[in-house]
């Protein structure tokens, strides 16, 4: 677990709302983190969501965490101590899958379902992990950097636009 | 209240439940309502969501309970949300939502818009209070471009904020009488915000969806006069609440019908990730205007409205309530508006005047390149919150440094709030269903995006 503290790290150049604290977990101990964090006083979790980074590789990271393709981002809520953490857990293209934290918030389960859905990060031992936005029957993740936002023919436009 | 004249009209609990010819007509005791199984332990229906046909069904279930779809073609859904009941005569056992139909993309078209652009796609999100999702937008944008507003900028957007809070509720009012049988409340719902909407058109040109509050300011001053608008609107308002009160608070049929139906505890809100006007009723005085102030909400003041029970009742007061509390922060941003610019006056940010752009070659390029290519926005990830009338609005934005977000993911507090239908929903009986879903006013242009 590493600790980054917006203000002494120089490539989080953003200036960040007070208390606004990132956590980096590796993917082993994403779930006993977050379980530290609930122990500590963060009795909520108010997001979770995934990105992706395939076409954005060089964000900054702490030295000691290899980035990978997808980060799941859980932000967490304290009600008593009035102050938000955020925790990044990096997630491999070739494996994602990371824990649930449905065990600890049952409140993420719509979010890690919406998650899933996106981008196709699977949570180990969630109760139901389907797709909630999309159909069903669905193929791919729409969300994923690679996933195509398609485009509708349009007469007398030749010149390739931005899309 | 300031204004106390009207206090005394609506007695506590206007009847007496007296003996009848057929026994005592009194209900549970509130704080012994329906809900008393947690989240995990099995108020969610875990179906397959096109298994409906009988045969397919794969749970264990015995004979004495049936599973019917409601949705998602509903008048009484608040849009297109679909459940899944499973009943025991006329009882709710368990619940599943299903979202999804009206799924457009919108957190892939942010990808594909730039900062400028962005604010009149979020607004589209949640359509009952637009002007919180472009001000999470911008909040969030600011955040990581670095800029700091002008006073006005500041109180301009938190005006329009709190009425736009004010119509929200008074949509709910309306929706949530409808669904109640009182069509009365309906129309009055409607009537009062459109006083408020008549406000929006005024300033921002529409009425709905308006890309009024934008990273680096609002789009435009506040219309000559508005002082008197806002006037009238804080007192008609202020004295048809007490109007609800007769209409609503007092009423004995509305009163059984809703005291004791959908409760919830306040340890599974928190579990479930619940914010706003549900959290609230269990007690918890969670408002992220006061817990975690954002724009000047410190320089006002204002009462966090809690509940007790955190059953509808609950619900319908902490709105009614908190409709008061906006019209009282309002009446203090009146007196308090300070002058001044109402957008930033950074050229990174914000296009030049307009009649520089008749005298200068320069300005006309800045301006079409900021309204083409936007402005960058320096490498960074932030996540910003602000309470709107459902609850906690967040707005997780990932900048690569270009003029697009590389991500931006909004919490939207409807698609969190819906995970407490089925605990809401449990035990309960299914006529009360549908005043159940509209105490959590979900709106599903926010849950499926």
């Amino acid at each position: 677990m590493t600790l980054a503290a917006g203000d002494d790290s120089g490539a989080l150049t953003a200036p960040r709302p007070e208390g606004d604290r990132v956590v980096f977990a590796s993917r082993d101990d994403y779930h006993a983190t977050v379980s530290d964090l609930r122990a500590s006083g963060f009795e909520m979790c108010a997001d979770l969501c995934a990105v992706d980074y395939l076409s954005h590789p060089g964000r900054w990271v702490p030295d000691d965490i290899a980035p990978e393709r997808f980060e799941v981002v859980v932000n967490l809520l304290s009600l008593s101590m009035k102050r938000r953490i955020r925790v990044r857990v990096q997630v491999p293209e070739s494996d994602p899958s990371v824990a649930t934290l449905f065990d600890l918030y049952p409140g993420t389960e719509a979010m890690e379902r919406e998650a899933y859905d996106m981008h196709g990060i699977v949570f180990t031992d969630h109760p139901d992990l389907t797709r909630i936005l999309m159909p069903e029957d669905w193929e791919g993740h729409p969300l994923r950097k690679d996933y195509g936002v398609g485009r509708v023919p349009v007469q007398f436009k030749e010149a390739p636009g931005p899309r | 209240m300031s204004d106390d004249r009207f206090v005394s009209r609506v007695p506590a609990r206007p009847w007496s439940p007296a003996e009848t010819s057929e026994g005592r007509q009194e209900l549970i005791p509130r704080s012994a309502g329906s809900a008393t199984l947690e989240h995990s332990v099995g108020s969610v229906l875990r179906l397959p969501e096109g298994a409906l046909d009988s045969g397919q069904i794969d749970i264990e279930r015995d004979d004495e309970t049936m599973i019917i779809n409601m949705g998602p073609q509903h008048p009484s859904t608040h849009g297109v949300l679909r459940l899944m009941l499973e009943l025991e005569g006329e009882t709710v056992l368990r619940t599943k939502p299903v979202v999804g139909y009206l799924h457009t993309g919108m957190e892939k078209t942010a990808e594909e818009l730039t900062y400028v652009q962005g604010s009149t796609n979020v607004t589209r999100m949640d359509y009952l209070s637009p002007l919180h999702n472009e001000l999470v937008f911008s909040l969030a944008t600011e955040a990581l471009l670095g800029v700091e507003l002008p006073a006005r900028a500041v109180w301009i957007r938190m005006l329009m904020c709190e009425l736009n809070r004010v119509s929200s509720h008074l949509m709910w009012m309306a929706t949530n009488g409808m669904d109640l049988g009182s069509t009365s409340m309906m129309i009055y719902g409607f009537r009062e915000r459109e006083l408020v909407l008549e406000f929006f058109e005024k300033t921002t040109g529409v009425r709905m969806n308006h890309n009024y509050i934008r990273p680096g300011g609002v789009a435009a001053d506040l219309p000559d006069g508005w002082e008197d608008d806002v006037e009238i609107i804080c007192n008609t308002v202020f004295e048809r609440t007490y109007e609800y009160d007769e209409l609503l608070t007092g009423q004995p049929i509305f009163r059984e019908r809703t005291e004791a139906v959908g409760n919830i505890t306040a340890e599974t809100a928190v579990a479930l990730s619940a914010t706003g006007p549900i959290l609230r009723s269990t007690g918890v005085p969670w408002d992220l205007r006061r817990a975690m102030p954002y724009l000047a909400y410190d320089q006002v003041e204002f009462d966090v409205i809690v509940g007790t029970y955190g059953d509808n009742f609950d619900r319908y007061s902490i709105r009614l309530n908190e409709i008061r509390e906006s019209i009282r922060i309002i009446r203090q941003i009146l007196e308090k508006m300070p002058l001044g610019d109402y957008r930033v006056q950074d050229r990174k940010v914000t296009p030049p005047p307009r009649r520089r752009i008749d005298e200068s070659m320069e300005a006309l390029i800045h301006h079409f390149k900021i309204f083409t290519e936007g402005f960058r926005v320096p490498e960074g990830e932030v996540y910003v919150a602000v309470e709107s009338p459902r609850g906690e609005l967040g707005c997780y934005l990932v900048s690569d440094g270009t003029a697009k977000p590389y991500r931006m993911h909004i919490r939207g507090p409807s698609f969190v709030n819906l995970q407490t239908l089925p605990v809401l929903l449990r035990g309960g009986m299914i006529a009360d269903a549908v005043a159940v879903i509209s105490s959590v006013d979900p709106v599903m242009g926010e849950v499926d995006r």
